[in-house]
């Protein structure tokens, strides 16, 4: 009994990583008024790139970062589109989506010329700091609770934060106030962008240990199902993406578990996450509020 | 009937600079990872359009995506960013599948594409008028939950007792009749321009069509209007559901050789995808996605012919896809770049 309470919480805590990163970075970039649904392809994506930057440096954590920073590129160019040339916030996040089903599925025979899959060797995956007979725990859980603390301070207990919320809330008061809307948009999208990358390397490098052209599995939507849910709170976001991440590793010990299968098709777990998100969210709406000038360009007069 | 020129050159010039954009990127990667960008794309082009077989084949490629984009233009057009296209192709394809094994004729296929894609998009629409729920979290939800419930059904529940690596198939009554011997082209082409020219149609020679598109551009101006926002998105949703559960049931009757669904469904699987990018491309508009459906048809069918000359992995197709839409969602493309030149 305890064994399974042990394996269960450790492996709710693994998967919930890449889900509170990417919920938290999409607190901070709505709350400052940019919506980004991209978060899927960049998690992929970084996936891919952090494997890459690890195995040519020899070190996980390298790949973590290359995974962050291949992020913060694409947070750029999303920032770049919606905040300074006031495009729309959601066609380029289906175009980052589309495009890392293209470069991961591309990108995977062309780097390793294995087809599909590329397991990541485990000399270049992180290394746990706790280790049970029941499961091991990365260190990069740790990191994900303090960034997710951190970020909260950030963003309701600083003069930082204000400006940031301020931007999302009411642009044109914040920009008579002499605040950079844009500027303070932009960065809050970089980092939105930068901690999905993070998670997304996380992924590769240490939880999975693999690439595959289906490696996000909708977790980038989960994410942003698990912001609304959180009510765009930094905490609540962390709380959420333990309930989240329970699930997701729910379905993921089932697939390789045939004592289960025997009695249900893994098929049908597998759909568990996604329901149990379409449930929260068709429960909690109308219960939060996003920030009033969420995902809406601002020009000035 | 008035025909604004300018106003329809802008967005023309804009998705063919996206598109340039796409496959200059492409050219780029490709020359990174140690291939020759001019030999990929001159097999590709080549492939797809350098003979009638080739025609043939792109033709049959974008049959599917011209339908699923339809899915994704509608509801853009109503407002709504309906990505779920993806999962109601599976089902339109099972749909057809079992109804035509139960009556052997087009029309029993093409009704079970329908009723299987009005039902599974009436999820998401309910999801969004009763609970407000946003459409783009609930389609990728259902997306994946469609995935897993097909992958069942095709493994475990109508598997080709001949075949294990297939379903049963469409039986021979029941299939689209080709139109070029030796290609997979077939008539089931024809139900994806017929379809466009409908929605064409139903947007902008209706009530309805008038009252989505109101809604799309305005949902205050609307419901002042008396115009109901709700009843919008039903339609919405369900009209797109119509068009990729149609995908779904043509792929199975209309695309030699296998007239079934093979295992990990890889022969229907990514064209609820493709259909957004021929949607942006082809500016959410039926006529343009006819167009733009053809283009990413070509992009398919040289995919093909590019892996076999030039040894350039297929997938690198989807990836300039991506770029293309990245390209198109540049607001003011075409001033951009006025200004780049001018500098």
């Amino acid at each position: 009994m305890i064994e399974a309470v042990i394996s269960t919480l450790i492996g709710a805590l693994t998967a919930m990583v890449p889900l509170v990163l990417t919920s938290v970075g999409a607190v901070v970039s709505e709350r400052a008024g940019v919506v980004n649904i991209g978060y899927e392809g960049i998690l992929l994506m970084s996936a891919f790139f952090g494997a890459i930057f690890a195995e040519i440096t020899g070190s996980p954590w390298i790949g973590l970062l290359g995974g962050a920073f291949v992020g913060m590129l694409l947070g750029m160019l999303h920032g770049f589109i919606t905040v300074y040339l006031k495009g729309d916030h959601v066609i380029p996040g289906i175009g980052v989506n589309l495009l890392a089903l293209g470069v991961v599925a591309f990108g995977i025979p062309a780097y390793w010329g294995t087809a599909g899959q590329h397991q990541v060797p485990t000399n270049f995956r992180v290394v746990p700091i706790i280790n049970t007979p029941y499961g091991s725990l990365s260190p990069m859980v740790l990191v994900t609770i303090l960034i997710a603390i951190l970020t909260h301070w950030v963003l309701f207990r600083t003069p930082l934060g204000l400006r940031i919320r301020s931007v999302g809330e009411n642009p044109e008061a914040a920009d008579a106030l002499g605040i950079n809307v844009e500027r303070y948009r932009f960065l809050a999208t970089v980092y939105g962008a930068t901690l999905a990358g993070l998670g997304g390397a996380f992924m590769s490098v240490d939880w999975l240990g693999t690439v595959t052209k289906q490696l996000s599995a909708g977790r980038g939507f989960i994410a942003l199902a698990n912001m609304v849910f959180s009510g765009w709170n930094p905490l609540r976001a962390l709380l959420g993406g333990f309930i989240f991440g329970f699930f997701d590793n729910l379905s993921v010990w089932v697939r390789t578990n045939p004592e289960v299968q025997r009695i249900i098709p893994w098929q049908f777990v597998a759909t568990l996450p996604y329901l149990v998100t379409l449930i929260i969210v068709a429960g909690i709406i109308g219960k939060v509020r996003p920030p009033k000038a969420d995902g809406k360009p601002y020009k000035r007069e | 009937m008035r025909v604004d020129i300018k106003g329809f050159a802008k967005p023309l010039i804009e998705s063919l600079i996206a598109v340039v954009v796409g496959i200059v990127v492409g050219g780029i990667i490709l020359a990174f990872s140690g291939y020759s960008p001019v030999k990929a794309y001159v097999a590709l082009f080549d492939g797809a359009v350098g003979s009638k077989y080739g025609w043939a084949m792109t033709l049959s490629a974008a049959t599917p995506i011209i339908l699923t984009a339809l899915t994704f233009g509608i509801g853009a057009r109503t407002g709504l960013f309906n990505i779920g296209g993806e999962g109601t192709v599976y089902f339109g394809a099972i749909a057809a599948i079992l109804l035509t094994n139960l009556w052997g004729n087009i029309l029993m296929g093409l009704l079970g594409g329908i009723i299987a894609g009005i039902a599974w998009m009436a999820i998401p629409a309910f999801l969004k008028v009763l609970r407000g729920v946003n459409e783009v979290v609930s389609t990728i939800m259902l997306n994946w939950m469609a995935y897993f419930i097909a992958l069942y059904i095709v493994l475990q529940k109508i598997p080709s007792p001949e075949d294990p690596n297939k379903t049963i198939a469409v039986p021979i009554s029941a299939r689209f009749p080709i139109i070029m011997k030796g290609s997979e082209l077939s008539w089931a082409f024809a139900i994806s321009v017929i379809a466009a020219l409908i929605t064409y149609y139903i947007l902008w020679h209706t009530e309805l069509g008038y009252e989505l598109r109101v809604s799309g551009y305005n949902e205050r101006a609307a419901r002042y209007g008396g115009i109901n926002p709700k009843k919008a998105v039903i339609w919405s949703f369900l009209l797109g559901g119509i068009m990729s559960g149609l995908a779904g049931a043509t792929e199975v009757m209309g695309r030699p050789p296998s007239y079934a669904i093979s295992q990990g469904m890889a022969n229907i699987y990514g064209y609820g995808f493709d259909g957004i990018g021929v949607s942006l491309v082809g500016r959410n508009h039926p006529l343009g996605i006819i167009f733009s459906g053809i283009f990413f048809g070509m992009l398919k069918a040289g995919a093909t012919a590019m892996q076999i000359e030039a040894g350039v992995p297929l997938e690198m197709v989807r990836m300039v896809q991506g770029v293309i839409v990245v390209a198109v969602a540049i607001p003011g493309l075409l001033d951009l770049l006025k200004r780049v030149v001018r500098r």
